[in-house]
C-alpha cells in the first residue's frame, strides 16, 4: 500500500496537480478578452507589467495592502494558515527524505521542531478562520459547505501528519497512509476546486493590476492605491 | 405576460415610443408589465455562453468568501452593516447565481437581481482595491446590468435614457439646432462682459475641442457660457462640434451595449472630422468614463485610446494654472474651509488625484483645504453614483446611501465642498435638500473666473473708461 500510494498514486497526483495548474492558468489566459475586459493587453506593456507586479506584491508583503493594515487580526491569521501550509510540504525533512531516495535531489530543509511549530500554527489558525465564518454575520452569510469541505480538505494533510509525526495511538503506519492519502486529495483538489486560487491568485491580481495599469490610473503612477 | 407594451426586450428608438413611455408618469404601466416579463432564458444563455469569459467565471469561482470586500462598500457600512448588502453576497446570488443556472431564471429573480444591480452598486469599484484575490465586483455589475438590460428588467428612467442616446445621441432631448443655438446664444449673452468672445462650432484643426454633458445645455447653459469665458482668457483655439457634443453615454448605467458602442462612436467621429489636436471633456467624471476611459474598448479601438488625447476638465485646469494661464488673484483664493469630493470615475478610476490637489493649491490659501476622510483612491462615492440619483424607485435607498457622503463632509467641518463632477454635485444637492447640513457646493468653474486675474486687453472698454 505504502509503496502504491507513494509511487504510482504520487506520479498520479503529480501529474494531475501540475497538469491541472498549468491548464487552470492557459484557460485563463486564453479566456481573456481585450474588448469585454476593457483592457488593452498587449499595449502600454511597461504600465501593464509595473501594474500587475505591484498588484501581486502589495498583497503578499506583510501589510502591504490598505486592507491588510485595517484588518490585522485576520492578516496574522491568513498568513499564518498559508505560510504553514506553502513552506511545511516543501521543506519537511521528512519529504526531502523521500526525494532524495527517488531522484537523488533533496531542498534545503528545516528542522522538524519548526516544521511542529508552523503546522500548529496554521491548524490553530485555521481554527479561528472557521470560528471567525461562523461569527461574523458578513462572512456567514457568504459561507457555504463548500467552504468548510475546503478547509477540512487543506488542514487534514497536516492533522494526520501530526498525528503520524508524535505516533498518537502507537499507530504510526496508519497515519502515514492517512497522511499520504489526504495529501494525494489535497493536491489533486487544487485544479478541480477554488483551491485553483493558488494559480489564478496569482492570474486575477495581474489582470486587475494590469487594468489600472494601462487605462485606470497607472501613467499618472496611481491607479490601484496602496 | 412575454412582452409588455412599455417593458420589453426591445430599446426605444423611434421618438413616438419614447415620448409614449415618458408619458407612463413614473413608469407605473411599465414596472407593472415588468411583474409578468418573462425571460428569455435561451437567449440570456447564448450570451452567457458568449461574453461571460475567463474573468468573470473566475472572479465568481475563486471568491474565498472572506467577507473583507463587507467593509469596503459604502451601502453595506450605511445600511447597518446588512450582510445582504456584502458585494461578494450581492454579485454571488445574483450573476453568480445566473452563471451557475446557466440562465434558466425566472422572472422573480430578474426582478431581484434589478433591484441589487441599480439599487445596491454604484459600480463605484471601491471593493475591487479590498479584495485579496482583485476581485472588482463593480465591474461585474456593469456587466450585469447588461444582462438585465437585454431581458427587459431596467429601470424605466434609464430605458428613457438609453432610448434618449438612440434618438437624440444625447442623454436628453437635446437637439444638433438646440444644441448650436445655446452656443450662439451663450456667447452673444457674454459680449457686454466679454467682447469678442466666441464659441466656434466645427472649426476645424483646434487646439481644443471641447465636450460636455446634455444636461449643460438643456439645464445649464451658462457652464457652457464659464467653459467659453475661462478659454477666452487662457486664448486657446478651441471649438465644439456640432454633431458628437455629447460625452455622457446614459447606457453604460443602463447596461444597453449596442447604444454604448454608437454614442462613443459619434464623439470620435468629431474628433476625426474637425482634427483637434486635444478635446477636453467637462467636469463629469461618468462623462469621462464612458468617452476616455472605457469609450475606446465600445469603439473597438485596440490600443485602448481614444483618436485624440482627452482631458478631464481638471486636467486642463491643472495645466492652465501651472503654465500661467490662468492666474489666480491670492486676494480672492478661498479663505475658508473647504474640501473635495473626490470622484470615483476621474479619482479611483483613473487616477488624477494628485492632480486635482495640485488645483486646490492654487484656489485655497494655504491651511484651509481639508480632506475628506477616507479620500484620494479610497474615497466613498457620493451616494448617487452608476444612476442611483436618477432612478425615482430607489430615492428612498439612494437618500439612505447620501449619509455617508454627509458624515463625510460634516467630519471635515467645511462649509464648502468642490466637486467638479456633475455626479456628485447632484449627489451634494440632493443631500442638503435632503438633511440641510448648511453646506455649499461648487464646479470648478464659477471658482475659477471669479478668482483669475483677467488680462487688461480682456476688459470691456466701457470698464476700462470708468476705471
Amino acid at each position: 500500500m505504502y509503496e502504491f500510494l507513494t509511487g504510482p498514486a504520487l506520479w498520479l497526483t503529480f501529474i494531475i496537480f501540475f497538469g491541472g495548474v498549468v491548464w487552470r492558468a492557459v484557460w485563463y489566459v486564453r479566456g481573456l478578452d481585450w474588448q469585454m475586459d476593457r483592457v488593452a493587453y498587449g499595449y502600454h506593456n511597461d504600465l501593464a507589467i509595473k501594474g500587475a507586479l505591484k498588484s501581486i506584491l502589495h498583497w503578499l508583503l506583510p501589510f502591504g495592502s490598505r486592507c491588510w493594515r485595517l484588518k490585522p487580526g485576520f492578516y496574522l491569521l491568513f498568513f499564518t494558515f498559508h505560510i504553514g501550509l506553502l513552506l511545511v510540504p516543501v521543506f519537511l525533512i521528512a519529504h526531502n527524505v523521500i526525494l532524495q531516495e527517488r531522484f537523488g535531489i533533496s531542498l534545503w530543509t528545516f528542522s522538524p521542531r519548526v516544521a511542529d511549530v508552523l503546522s500548529i500554527a496554521m491548524l490553530v489558525s485555521a481554527v479561528f478562520i472557521v470560528l471567525r465564518r461562523i461569527a461574523l454575520p458578513e462572512v456567514r452569510i457568504l459561507t457555504t459547505f463548500y467552504d468548510y469541505l475546503l478547509i477540512l480538505i487543506s488542514t487534514a494533510p497536516f492533522i494526520t501528519g501530526l498525528l503520524c509525526r508524535f505516533q498518537v495511538g502507537g499507530d504510526y503506519h496508519f497515519w502515514l497512509l492517512a497522511h499520504i492519502i489526504t495529501g494525494e486529495i489535497w493536491l489533486i483538489a487544487v485544479p478541480f476546486t477554488k483551491l485553483s486560487h493558488a494559480i489564478l491568485f496569482f492570474m486575477s491580481r495581474a489582470q486587475l493590476g494590469m487594468d489600472y495599469g494601462i487605462k485606470r490610473g497607472g501613467k499618472y503612477g496611481r491607479g490601484l492605491a496602496w | 405576460m412575454p412582452e409588455g407594451v412599455f417593458c420589453n426586450k426591445t430599446p426605444v428608438s423611434t421618438e413616438e415610443g419614447l415620448l409614449a413611455l415618458l408619458g407612463d408618469k413614473g413608469g407605473r404601466q411599465y414596472y407593472d408589465e415588468m411583474s409578468r416579463l418573462e425571460v428569455n432564458k435561451e437567449a440570456l444563455k447564448a450570451t452567457l455562453d458568449k461574453t461571460c469569459k475567463s474573468r468573470f467565471r473566475t472572479w465568481l469561482e475563486i471568491c474565498a468568501h472572506c467577507g473583507l470586500c463587507a467593509d469596503s462598500c459604502f451601502l453595506y457600512l450605511v445600511n447597518d452593516r446588512d450582510p445582504e448588502q456584502v458585494p461578494s453576497f450581492k454579485i454571488q446570488s445574483t450573476l453568480g447565481e445566473m452563471v451557475r443556472r446557466k440562465g434558466d431564471v425566472d422572472n422573480a429573480f430578474m426582478l431581484r437581481t434589478m433591484e441589487i444591480a441599480w439599487s445596491k452598486c454604484t459600480c463605484c469599484n471601491r471593493c475591487g482595491m479590498y479584495c485579496p484575490h482583485g476581485i472588482d465586483m463593480g465591474i461585474m455589475f456593469g456587466y450585469l446590468r447588461g444582462l438585465c438590460f437585454s431581458q427587459g428588467f431596467v429601470p424605466w428612467e434609464l430605458k428613457i435614457g438609453s432610448g434618449m442616446h438612440r434618438i437624440y445621441k444625447a442623454q436628453m432631448n437635446v437637439t444638433t439646432e438646440d444644441w448650436v443655438g445655446t452656443c450662439e446664444w451663450m456667447a452673444e449673452e457674454q459680449q457686454d462682459e466679454w467682447p469678442g468672445l466666441e464659441i466656434p462650432v466645427d472649426l476645424e484643426d483646434a487646439d481644443l475641442m471641447y465636450t460636455c454633458n446634455a444636461r449643460e445645455p438643456k439645464h445649464y447653459p451658462e457652464d457652457i457660457a464659464e467653459v467659453a469665458i475661462l478659454f477666452h482668457i487662457t486664448g486657446e483655439k478651441w471649438t465644439v462640434p456640432s454633431e458628437g457634443w455629447e460625452q455622457t453615454c446614459l447606457t453604460l448605467f443602463a447596461g444597453d451595449w449596442p447604444a454604448c458602442k454608437a454614442q462613443t462612436e459619434n464623439v470620435y467621429a468629431a474628433i476625426e472630422r474637425l482634427r483637434p489636436k486635444r478635446v477636453v471633456g467637462t467636469e463629469c467624471g461618468h462623462a469621462h468614463r464612458c468617452t476616455v476611459v472605457e469609450g475606446p474598448y465600445w469603439a473597438g479601438r485596440r490600443d485602448g485610446l481614444p483618436p485624440a488625447p482627452y482631458l478631464h476638465y481638471t486636467e486642463w485646469v491643472a495645466e492652465a494654472l501651472r503654465t500661467g494661464k490662468i492666474k489666480i488673484d491670492p486676494a480672492k483664493r478661498i479663505k475658508e474651509p473647504v474640501t473635495y469630493q473626490d470622484s470615483c470615475n476621474y479619482i479611483r478610476n483613473y487616477g488624477l488625484s494628485e492632480i486635482v490637489r495640485e488645483i486646490m493649491g492654487y484656489l485655497v490659501e494655504p491651511g484651509y483645504f481639508v480632506e475628506m476622510w477616507p479620500n484620494k483612491e479610497h474615497n466613498y462615492c457620493c451616494g448617487g453614483g452608476g444612476g442611483f440619483n436618477g432612478v425615482g424607485m430607489y430615492r428612498k435607498q439612494r437618500n439612505k446611501a447620501l449619509l455617508t457622503k454627509r458624515d463625510q463632509i460634516l467630519a471635515t467641518g467645511c462649509k464648502l465642498v468642490v466637486s467638479p463632477c456633475h455626479n456628485c454635485w447632484d449627489a451634494i444637492r440632493d443631500l442638503e435638500e435632503e438633511y440641510e447640513i448648511g453646506i455649499r457646493w461648487s464646479f470648478l468653474k464659477p471658482l475659477l473666473i471669479k478668482m483669475a486675474i483677467i488680462p487688461e486687453h480682456l476688459l470691456p472698454k466701457e470698464e476700462e473708461e470708468e476705471e
